[in-house]
């Protein structure tokens, strides 16, 4: 009897820690926004010609990736690749600059190319504190409606753009 | 002489009243208002810095906590109360901003699990403590000899004794008698010492 209940307790336990579908990863917090309206914001274009500054209404009528992201930030220069793949298999992609400087930015964005419809610039982070960003890089999927489906903390990886990007995406167009 | 002293008493009291806490408060972040800003301060304290785990906005120099101690502060300027400010700051960081976490069913478990454990641990303590009682009061000691086991013993005392050399008087043999019932129980019972305590002054080898 005892030996089972232990067995038992390793079982669960087992499954609690390989399981990271579940969401047990502890250092992954959920976002009490997704299922909820895009919260509004109204940011400025990062220079004249750079296309951007949009408003939270711009988000609506067609399924958006909002990218947050910074020229400081590295793993956001790792993921810039997969963003700028998204935006060329025709996937609207918006930009939030996130405490950034306009002219570090703007070289970056020449560097490395600019995926982006449009920019938001948000040095104060003002923008993200209404959106729950905690840091760079994340990345929401918006819905028609513009509500946020899904959101995701951290760079995108071609494993995460497989598992869990690309069939979000495919649910909520299809949705 | 006298300014010294005064000076360096006022020093002491600085010293003693621990000066100015070490503040991540800047000053171009507080309130004019006082009672807005103590009220800042203490929703502030409630409030986790998301990337810094267990500090709490008002201890952090986090950029975040920064920003969002300068949140707290616009939303009370607004106007809200203090319950609202949480409310908008949990809206979009979730309950994990929450130092405190708040009694809901998913974390029932959390608040539960500890009294929980406690009522198992004292009611497993209590059960032990009178199965203990019990099985002491029972008897203390082992089940008196039956009658073929008093026979055999009397036989082997009867030997014992009319092989020992010194002439074994009655008074004799009814000590050692004695002598093996107790060693019959005090091997049964150890933690009996009282028992043995009779024979302890007549054997030196009697185990203590």
């Amino acid at each position: 009897m005892p030996v089972a209940l232990f067995a038992a307790l390793l079982g669960v336990m087992a499954t609690l820690l390989t399981d990271g579908d579940r969401n047990n990863d502890p250092s992954r917090l959920p976002s009490p926004l997704v299922g909820k309206p895009a919260p509004t914001i109204s940011l400025p274009a990062i220079a004249e010609n750079i296309p951007g500054g949009f408003t939270s209404e711009d988000l609506k009528g067609e399924v958006t990736i909002v990218n947050v992201f910074a020229s400081w930030c590295i793993p956001c220069l790792a993921e810039h690749p997969l963003i700028t793949q998204l935006a060329a298999d025709g996937v609207r992609v918006y930009g939030i600059n996130h405490r950034d400087q306009a002219a570090d930015a703007i070289t970056w964005l020449r560097r490395h190319g600019n995926p982006y419809m449009a920019i938001g610039f948000d040095a104060d982070a003002r923008a993200s504190l209404e959106w729950g960003v905690t840091g760079v890089p994340e990345t929401f999927i918006i819905d028609a409606d513009g509500t946020i489906a899904y959101k995701h903390t951290g760079p995108i990886t071609p494993d995460i753009l497989e598992r869990k990007i690309l069939p979000k995406l495919r649910e909520v167009a299809g949705g | 002489m006298k300014q010294v002293s005064a000076c360096l008493a006022l020093m002491i009291l600085v010293l003693l009243a621990g000066g100015a806490p070490a503040l991540a408060v800047q000053p171009d972040e507080v309130l004019d208002d006082p009672i807005l800003e103590a009220r800042a301060r203490e929703i502030s304290t409630e409030l986790r810095c998301v990337v810094c785990q267990n500090q709490s906005i008002d201890d952090s120099d986090a950029e975040i906590a920064r920003d969002l101690r300068l949140l707290v502060r616009e939303r009370l300027v607004a106007g809200d109360d203090d319950e609202q400010v949480v409310q908008y700051i949990v809206a979009r960081y979730g309950d994990f901003v929450l130092l405190r976490p708040p009694f809901q069913p998913n974390t029932l478990a959390l608040w539960l699990a500890p009294p929980l454990m406690a009522v198992i641990i004292a009611t497993l303590a209590v059960l032990f403590y009178q199965t203990y009682q019990r099985r002491r009061l029972a008897g203390g000691g082992p089940e008196p000899l039956s009658p073929t086991d008093r026979a055999e013993l009397d036989a082997l005392v009867e030997r014992i004794a009319s092989t020992s050399p010194p002439n074994p008087s009655g008074a004799r043999r009814s000590q050692f008698r004695a002598e093996i019932e107790d060693g019959l129980k005090s091997s049964a019972d150890l933690d009996d010492a009282e028992a043995r305590g009779d024979t302890d002054g007549s054997d030196g080898q009697q185990r203590t």
